[in-house]
């Protein structure tokens, strides 16, 4: 045993030496290795990455929520004719009725918008949207405050009263950048309210009455007192988890329907938006996209993998000669292939932590770097461990074949022809 | 036993090899009988193409007869395993080939501890025994010195520190001389006329007629069968 490990010891000595010998070759195998695991793990986490932030800027407007507008009959009902106008009355009681009736939904909301309100802070003045709600809007459109703020609540409901949520931009424009305007007062139309909070800055890629963070909302029962408007401007509902939104949808019409008398199956009666729906849309885009990404990512590696291959069979040839010598002083076959093997492993390692530690790298600058706009999906690349493994994995073994198969070759020739070998 | 008692090294007989190419066969060599004994100096000539080198890998175990008997040392050769053949080849053959052969990325030190490493000799005999032999040939000097930085004599005799490190029964030389000039080439063929003296066998191959002049033996090759095989008398008067 001891002179086994003796021996083992004394083989990898010789190894350390013709390690020493190559380290130019070495150095390319483990930077082709190294190139690959980057580029595969690079391309995979900027997907997913993108994928998130476009998830994210998706949710901006609402996660699985649908927006309903009234609309126009295009078909004659119970003796009415076609082309009655179909509105969202306040008094009518509607939103409770639908909550009641209809058993998908999770929770609804009205909303009352009026464009171009004199906003005056001091002796600024700007001229924004007021939308007029309930609390349930906060959840269905990501309407989240920031720290020290609030989003208008059911007390305030009850009471009536003056309090208003700025868009981040709007608050901006009154108050300036990074200023905390909670519990200042402002005036809508010369009648005061007090700021209650502000909206934390988040991605929207989608909208139906401007950007969130361009508008201020005040509690339906207070825009009511001020403005009293007879009808809705649109209904907000989520859907619960798990239930199909299209069926919804067929509730919502036939209870609508029943209420102010148009045929369930008048598509033009109300204008739904659903994003349920558009999410799916999304979602399956983004799996083609993803297909891709995996497609081009298995070329890239096929490509590494040739590389590697190359050069670990013609490392193999063009020490065969050297390997008839090694044969000539006594070196058993099993050595020569073993020493092969020994080398792909180590190169295969050093090329993959190294792809690894450097993929880990340029992601984590990504992540540091703060990009806006455009540019702000490229901002949460996220390495996926699994790809990364199975990268390393798949270059190693590709290495290890490309340099066994020759080794195993040149050491079971007999050594007059290894050493006759040009 | 026999063949101990009355010091045969090597003994070969009726041993021919013959190379299936797919639409060929070659015969290279048609029923060798020789006998070497222990101490020969034995110059092997023919022209080429004759079979000398495929006589010469078959006496270092480096090739296996197709047919005949081959007894090395009192072991027939036939019936080793390729690890016994290695550890043959390791312990009782030192090659000396024509281009070298040396590692070209280890020093004149480390090529001639390869052989001891194969054998797993430790450390301590390993630096005496490589440091020893490259003395020998009047290169203790240079042990750091890569290949690419010595002559071509000065490689070959690195090479014949190598051929020497595990103490072998014999020296196999197949044109020693062939990559050198003739000066190299007397150096070369004095260290090996030194090494007989110090009862060394050694079996040369070549074309050199300066150098076959130098063997006690002479073997002539032609078509892969012994044309002759005489005592060299004048190298031995010279002696």
């Amino acid at each position: 045993m001891k002179i086994l490990t003796y021996k083992f010891l004394l083989f990898l000595k010789l190894i350390g030496r013709e390690f020493k010998a190559q380290k130019l070759r070495m150095g390319l195998t483990v930077l082709a290795i190294t190139w690959g695991t980057i580029s595969i793990t690079l391309l995979l986490a900027f997907s997913v990455g993108i994928e998130r932030q476009m998830n994210k800027s998706n949710r901006g407007l609402g996660d699985g929520i649908v927006i309903v507008w009234g609309g126009q009959t295009s078909l004659p009902y119970q003796g009415l004719p076609q082309g009655r106008r179909i509105m969202f009355r306040t008094e009518s009681g509607i939103i409770d009725l639908i909550k009641s009736r209809v058993s998908g939904i999770e929770m609804i909301a009205g909303e009352f918008l009026r464009w171009g309100q004199t906003i005056e802070y001091g002796r600024k003045q700007v001229n924004k949207l007021i939308c007029g709600t309930y609390p349930e809007y906060q959840v269905m459109r990501s309407h989240y405050a920031k720290e020290g703020g609030r989003f208008i609540n059911q007390k305030d409901m009850e009471l009536k009263r003056r309090v208003v949520y700025l868009g981040t931009e709007v608050a901006n424009e009154l108050f300036g950048e990074g200023v905390n305007p909670v519990g200042e007062i402002i005036k809508i139309n010369g009648i005061p309210f007090a700021v209650i909070g502000v909206m934390i800055e988040k991605l929207q890629d989608s909208n139906y009455h401007g950007p969130d963070d361009d508008y201020l909302v005040i509690p339906a029962s207070t825009y009511l007192l001020m403005y009293g408007d007879p009808y809705f401007d649109n209904l907000v509902y989520k859907v619960k988890d798990g239930v199909d939104s299209k069926a919804v949808e067929k509730d919502l019409f036939r209870v609508v329907g029943a209420k102010y008398r148009f045929d369930p199956k008048d598509e033009s009666a109300m204008w739904i938006w659903d994003t349920v729906e558009g999410a799916e849309i999304f979602r399956k885009v983004f799996l083609g996209i993803t297909i891709f990404m995996w497609f081009i990512g298995g070329m890239t590696l096929f490509i590494a993998g040739i590389g590697v291959a190359n050069i670990m069979y013609v490392a193999v040839r063009e020490r065969t000669r050297e390997i008839g010598t090694k044969m000539a002083l006594g070196s058993r076959g099993g050595q020569i292939i073993f020493q092969f093997m020994i080398e792909a492993m180590v190169i295969s390692l050093a090329g993959g932590f190294f792809g690894i530690l450097l993929s880990l790298a340029i992601t984590a600058v990504f992540r540091m770097l703060s990009m806006e706009g455009d540019l702000e999906l490229m901002s949460n690349p996220t390495v996926n461990w699994p790809v990364a493994l199975i990268t390393v994995g798949t270059l190693s073994v590709i290495g290890f074949l490309a340099g066994f198969f020759p080794a195993r070759k040149a050491a079971s020739i007999n050594p007059v022809e290894a050493l006759r070998y040009e | 036993m026999d063949n101990m008692s009355n010091g045969t090294l090597i003994s070969l007989s009726g041993i021919s090899k013959f190379y299936d190419t797919g639409k060929v066969k070659v015969r290279a060599l048609r029923g060798i009988y020789l006998d070497i004994k222990r101490g020969e100096f034995v110059g092997v000539i023919g022209p080429s193409g004759s079979g000398k080198s495929t006589l010469m890998n078959i006496i270092g175990c480096l090739d296996t007869p197709s047919s005949g008997e081959y007894i090395l040392d009192g072991e027939p050769v036939a019936e080793m395993t390729i690890h016994q053949l290695a550890s043959i080849r390791n312990r009782k053959i030192g090659f000396i080939f024509q281009n070298f052969n040396l590692l070209p990325y280890a020093t004149a030190y480390e090529n001639v501890e390869l052989p001891l490493i194969f054998a797993g000799l430790p450390g301590q005999i390993r630096k005496e025994k490589v440091m020893h032999n490259l003395s020998i040939v009047g290169l203790a000097e240079r042990a750091d010195h890569k290949p690419t930085e010595l002559s071509g004599g000065e490689m070959q005799r690195v090479a014949i520190a190598r051929a020497m490190a595990n103490d072998p029964e014999v020296i196999l030389a197949d044109e020693p001389t062939g990559n050198l000039d003739s000066r190299s080439g007397r150096e070369i063929i004095s260290i090996f006329e030194n090494l007989n003296k110090s009862g060394k066998s050694v079996i040369v191959i070549t074309h050199d007629m300066n150098i076959a002049g130098r063997c006690h033996r002479l073997i002539h090759i032609k078509d892969g069968a012994i044309e002759s095989d005489e005592k060299n008398h004048s190298a031995l008067v010279a002696d």
